[in-house]
Parts: structure tokens; sequence; C-alpha cells
């Protein structure tokens, strides 16, 4: 290069007028580049690069030519936690959790959390190692127990355990509680199972439980009562129903996860058994009957939606609560009261299946608590797709259309083998 | 079990508590009770028999006689006392096929065990949050229990045993004030089993919970950064572009299977 400064006045122009159909490829930002007087500019954001850690990183030894900080982190680094060793359980806290459509909820999670609060003081004060027990009933999608805090896991997937079977997980209970040194029972006090089989067993066990209970310290536990408006404080049972957000979830350590040794599965003999309460299988309830923030299923429309009457059939077919964005309610095609959202409803479904709905930070608040969300858009982009674990690319009409006819298809099939049966 | 109740009348014991307005604390029928009540008033060829174990002469009582119920027994009970002794006394001298209770008081313990505790004593079946009975009969209940997310399963449960009654149930009939003081309150004796546990536990208004913080804990200020700052988004699940849309319906389909939310 000469020392000879070359100006280029029309580039100059350019650069000047925004406006230019060339300004935005000239303008792209450079590390350096002559300034109007011949001074060489810098810019320094463009300088080094992004290392492993998330720190910018400038190595002046020439050797690294990183390229203007547009190395992108992929995503955390997955930590790997330490894990918490059993050997050979003195004791053992037993935690019955949920399952709520087969996976530890939030709230069997908290109770997982003080479980392992509970074996950490009594290992102190017994002066021996003690471990966290859950029992596991009917099929399970969870697989994170480890990360959870389960040391042992005794996990019953016989066909009598599921569905209602209070009698039946009692009875497993109870036989636990003549063949283990279990110093302490925890359930969560839930209306999915767990207050009811908490119950059952202290009723069983005629141990007086602290139920509702949210804090425990020093032996004592601070337990909702009198219809929420008091709070009792109690020295601590050995049964203990937690309400939700009682504790902090593990989250320092992993765990083993064992399956309860082979002998002592063998020794739990369990009593036979005369049921006296039968599970005749869930009812089918009118799905729009149902609260919006209760639903379990809920299918939602957007602006993306052509044809109202093909959503509604949809939502009849998949027997799904519907669901509206704000501009599908605004512009008249959904009622008020199917608005989800930050100012209509915010729902705790379990899936969530979005249709023409680009994800306003407006609507992705009401749909925070939702498990699973599917999203059938045609822009790959829009924030929905971002947020949804399963998203098709797809025009709604095409796919609603495609989906009854799948789902009815299936519902056919399914009678058909039940009247075989 | 008791084949002399299969034919024609059926004997409902419903238990009866004084509730607590959950803002003022003050006394009156409670929500969940007078729904049972209601259940087994609209339960065809039902002889009722009402049960409080407590204060006789608590006004909140001639709520439930208020609902067309023409007497009310009442073991007389201190606060203190635990009422699940004299309530099974009672029911093993008075056979009953249901007994119907609230799921929970709305007033002292709350605990929602004395179903439970009567149950275990008497040896019957229990069903928490029922929702409706179908129908009753050769020895058998056909009852709806309420889930949660206001779905329904149906249950049969052997004769005779103990229902509680859940908030979905239908909403109790109007008190109507005349009625209920007409009605009449019949005092029994009974022997009281004062609940000596319960004596040096602290009471207090509840407190209001403290609302859980997100922690972060993360090990450098990018990560913490990234946490304050960040969207709340999925890592990116999977995006299908399908050739076909019924390529794409079978993903979705396949989804709502394993999720066990298509029925
Ligand atoms: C104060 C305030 C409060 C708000 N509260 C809420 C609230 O509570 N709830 C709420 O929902 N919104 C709320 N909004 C509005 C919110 O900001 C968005 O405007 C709204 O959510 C967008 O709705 P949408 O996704 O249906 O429409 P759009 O943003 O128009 O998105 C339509 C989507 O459909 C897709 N699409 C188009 N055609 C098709 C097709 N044929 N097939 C498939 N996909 C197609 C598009 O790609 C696009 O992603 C609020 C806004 C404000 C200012």
């Amino acid at each position: 290069m000469s020392d000879i400064i070359r100006r280029d006045p029309r580039r100059e122009w350019i650069l000047r007028n925004r406006l230019h159909p060339l300004h935005a490829s000239l303008a792209a930002p450079q590390d350096q580049w002559m300034g109007p007087n011949g001074v060489l500019r810098k810019n320094p954001h463009a300088v080094g690069f992004i290392g492993p850690n998330g720190i910018k990183r400038i190595d002046r030894s020439g050797s690294q030519t990183g390229d203007g900080g547009s190395v992108r982190r992929s995503g955390a680094a997955e930590v790997q936690l330490p894990v918490f060793r059993v050997e050979q359980p003195a004791f053992y806290v037993v935690v019955v959790p949920d399952m709520v459509g087969g996976r530890l909820s939030s709230h069997d999670k908290d109770v997982l959390g003080l479980a392992h609060q509970l074996v950490k003081q009594s290992s102190a004060a017994r002066g021996e190692q003690g471990a966290v027990l859950a029992v596991v009933f009917g099929a399970h999608k969870e697989s994170a127990f480890d990360t959870a805090g389960v040391d042992r896991l005794l996990h019953l997937d016989d066909s009598k355990y599921t569905g209602y079977a209070p009698e039946q997980r009692l009875n497993v209970l109870t036989s636990l509680e003549r063949t283990l040194e279990v110093s302490q029972w925890l359930l969560p006090d839930s209306l999915e199972g767990g207050g009811d089989l908490g119950r059952r067993l202290a009723a069983k066990l005629k141990q007086r439980p602290a139920t509702q209970a949210w804090a425990l310290a020093e032996g004592l536990v601070t337990c909702r009562a009198a219809g929420q408006r008091e709070d009792w404080q109690r020295p601590a049972s050995r049964i203990l129903l937690m309400a939700n957000e009682c504790a902090e979830p593990v989250s320092e350590t992993r765990h083993e996860v064992k399956p309860l040794l082979e002998e002592l599965a063998r020794q739990l003999e369990l009593p036979a058994l005369i049921s006296r309460i039968e599970d005749k299988g869930q009812v089918a309830v009118d799905p729009s009957a149902v609260p919006l923030g209760e639903a379990e299923f809920i299918l939602s429309a957007g602006n993306g939606i052509r044809d109202f009457a093909l959503f509604h059939d949809a939502a009849k077919a998949l027997r799904a609560t519907e669901g509206a964005s704000r501009v599908a309610v605004d512009n008249g095609d959904m009622p008020r009261f199917r608005q989800v959202g930050a100012t209509g409803t915010w729902v705790t479904a379990r899936v969530y299946l979005a249709v023409g709905i680009s994800g306003a930070v407006q609507h992705l608040q009401g749909i925070g608590q939702c498990d699973k969300v599917i999203a059938i858009n045609t822009d790959a982009g829009c924030d929905m797709v971002k947020r949804a674990d399963l998203s098709v690319i797809a025009d709604s009409t095409d796919m609603l259309a495609a989906l009854i006819k799948l789902v009815e298809g299936y519902r056919g099939a399914e009678e058909g083998e039940e009247d075989a049966a | 079990m008791q084949p002399e109740m299969q034919s024609s009348e059926l004997n409902v014991s419903v238990l009866l508590s004084v509730g607590a307005h959950p803002k003022t604390a003050r006394s009156r029928r409670a929500d969940q009770d007078a729904k049972a009540l209601e259940l087994a008033l609209s339960l065809p060829k039902a002889r009722v028999a009402a049960i409080h174990a407590g204060d006789a002469g608590d006004e909140a009582l001639r709520q439930y006689l208020g609902m067309g119920l023409p007497a009310l027994q009442v073991l007389p009970q201190p606060k203190e006392a635990d009422v699940v002794p004299v309530l099974v006394d009672y029911l093993r001298q008075h056979p009953a096929t249901l007994v119907l209770t609230g799921g929970k008081a709305e007033q002292g313990e709350s605990s929602g065990m004395l179903p439970y505790l009567l149950a275990q004593e008497l040896g019957w079946p229990v069903v928490p949050r029922v929702a409706a009975v179908e129908s009753v009969g050769n020895g058998k209940a056909a009852v709806l229990q309420a889930l949660p997310r206001g779905q329904r399963r149906a249950l049969t449960v052997s004769l005779p045993c103990v229902l509680c009654i859940d908030e979905a149930a239908p909403a109790p009939r109007q008190s109507a004030f005349a009625l209920g003081q007409r009605g009449k309150i019949e005092v029994l004796s009974a022997a009281v089993t004062t609940d000596s546990e319960r004596a040096d536990w602290t009471v207090q208004p509840a407190r209001k919970r403290p609302k859980r913080l997100k922690v972060v804990k993360a090990k450098t200020a990018a990560d913490r950064f990234k946490a304050a700052t960040a969207k709340a988004s999925g890592d990116g699940g999977q995006v299908i572009v399908p050739k076909t849309v019924e390529e794409g319906a079978e993903a979705i389909l396949k989804m709502l299977k394993e999720e066990g939310v298509l029925r």
C-alpha cells in the first residue's frame, strides 16, 4: 500500500446517503477504515472473539484470527454435577411422587428436595447414612430421577397399580414399612393422588400426619389449617404431606437411582387383597366445559387460521379445549373468554397446540407453564416455533384437515379393536 | 354387607360440620358439607340422617336445616375434642349404607383425615373427591370422582362405604330461614375424648407464604447475564417441514399419543 491517502468521493457520498441502494453493502461494519482526515479508524467492538465461556478474548499474539465476534457460543456447557453415593443405606426416607403424566411434577421435585434435607439431618443425628427411596407406580417417562434426587427407586410396573388403585398401592407401602427401616414418609399433599394415598397410609399406620405442611425447620412443621386461614405449628410427624413449594428441589448433586435391592424387593411379599374400589376408567367430559385455565389439552387459534369452522371441527375431533390469541378474539372469530395470554387466561395445559400463532411475548407469557407446545405455522422463524417442542411448517387449513382425518381414522381403528376384544 | 339395604330404602348418614367464611371467618354452613347434604337429599329413596359432632347451640346448623332437613342429630363435643371415636360409636349403633362427608373442614386442623379414620375404624372403603353418585344397589355404589383439570373418573365401590364430597359436586340448594328455624336439633348424649396431642401446638393466623425466587446458579457472569435477559423459550424443539401434510399430521399425532392426551 502506498502512503498517499486516496479518497473515494463517491463512496463517501454513498455512505452519507442512507437511502442509496448501495449504502447497506458499503456501510457494513469493518474492523478498521480510513477516516476523512487520513487517520486510521478502528472499531474496538469488532476486535477479538468470544471464548468458550462467553467472555470476549483479544489475542494479540497474532496466532488467532478471530472473526470479529461472530463466533456464537453453542449453549452453556453441560455441567456435570457430583454424584451423591450411598453404599449401604441404614434407613430410608420414602417419597411417593405423583408422577403426573408419567413425569415428576414440580411438586414432586420439591418434596424430593425436602427428603434430601431430612436425610442429611437424620444422617448427621444418627451417625449413619440414609437414602431417599422413591416408589413409582405404573409406567413412567421420567429420565431425570438422578438430578431430582432419587437414591433408590422402587418401580412397580404392574398393571394392577395403574389407574386408581389406592388399596393396592397402600398394600405396597405398608409392607415397605414392615421390611425397611423407614424414618419418614413424604408425600405431596396434592389432588393428583398423593394427598389421598398419604391419608390412607396415616390411617392405616395409626400415625397422625402433618397435612398441607409448607415449612419444616428444627423439627417443627408449619401446616395450613382452618381452611387456609391459620398456620398450625407442631412437632414433625413421621408422615408428612407437603404442600407445593415446601422446599427447594435438589440442584447441586446427582443421585444413583439404584433399583431397590433384589432380595429386599422379594421380601416385599404382599398380603392378598380383596379390592373394594374398582376403577371403571375416565369418563368423557365435554372439553369445552372445562375451564381454560385448567384444561389439559388446548388447541389454540391465531391470526393464521383461515377457516374457523374447520378449527372447531378439529377441536371436536381431538377432544381439545379451544383457546385463541388476542388477534383471533379481536377479529371476532373467537369469544373473549377463550383468549390465552397476558390479558387473557394463563393456562396450565400439558399439551398446547398453537395453530397460526406467531408467539408474541404477551401470548408466550400465558403459556409459560405448559409442558409441551406444538406449533403449526407457515413461518419457521417466528417466536412460537422457537418456543415449541415440535413445529410443523405448513398451512393451517391443510394441516387441520389432515389432522382431523388422521385422528378419526385412529379413533375408528381403536373402537374397532375394542369391539373385537 | 347388609342385603336388606338393597331392596327399598337406603340409609345415608351425612356428617356435617360448621364452616367458616374464608375471609371473615364468620360461621356458616360448610361448603363441601352442604354439597354432601344436597347429594344425600337428591338420592332417590334415601333415608337421610344428619349428624354434627360439636356445639349444639351454633346458629350455622340452622342453615343445614333450612335445606329441607327435618331434624339434625348433635353429639355435643367441646372444641378441643377428638370427634372420631364418638362418630365411630354412633355409626356402629346406627348402621348406614353410605356415609357422606366433606373433603376438609373449614375450621380446626383441616387435615381431611376424618373420613379415612372413620373408614379405617369401621373397616369400610373410602373414596375421596366424589362429584356424583350415579347409582346405589346390589351391594355396590357407582360414583364419579373429580380429577384435576375438570376430568371425571367412574368408580364402583362396595357398600357400606364412606364418600368424601368434592367441590365439583352440584351446588347446594339455598337455605330457607324459616324452615331452618322450624327444624329440630336433637341433642344426644356422647362421651368426650380430648385431643391432648394438639394442646401444645401453636396456632397463628396464616402467614403469607414467601414467593419463590428464581435462583440462578451460574458460574460465569456471561451465564448470569444470559439467565437475566434470555426470553422464556425452550431450547429449540424439533422443526419439521413436511413433504406432505399427512407426514406433519402423523408427527403431531405421535406426540399427542406419547403425552396421553388423546382420549
Ligand atoms: C397490552 C397488550 C396485551 C396483549 N395481550 C395479549 C394476550 O393476552 N394474548 C394474546 O394472544 N395477545 C396479546 N396481545 C397481542 C400480541 O401482542 C399479538 O399481537 C398477538 O398475540 C398476535 O396474535 P397472532 O399470533 O394470532 O397473530 P399474528 O402475529 O398475526 O400471527 C399470525 C401467525 O400465523 C401464521 N400464519 C399466517 N397464515 C398462516 C397459514 N395459512 N397457516 C399457518 N400459519 C399461518 C403467521 O406466520 C404468523 O406467525 C397483547 C398486546 C398488547 C399490546
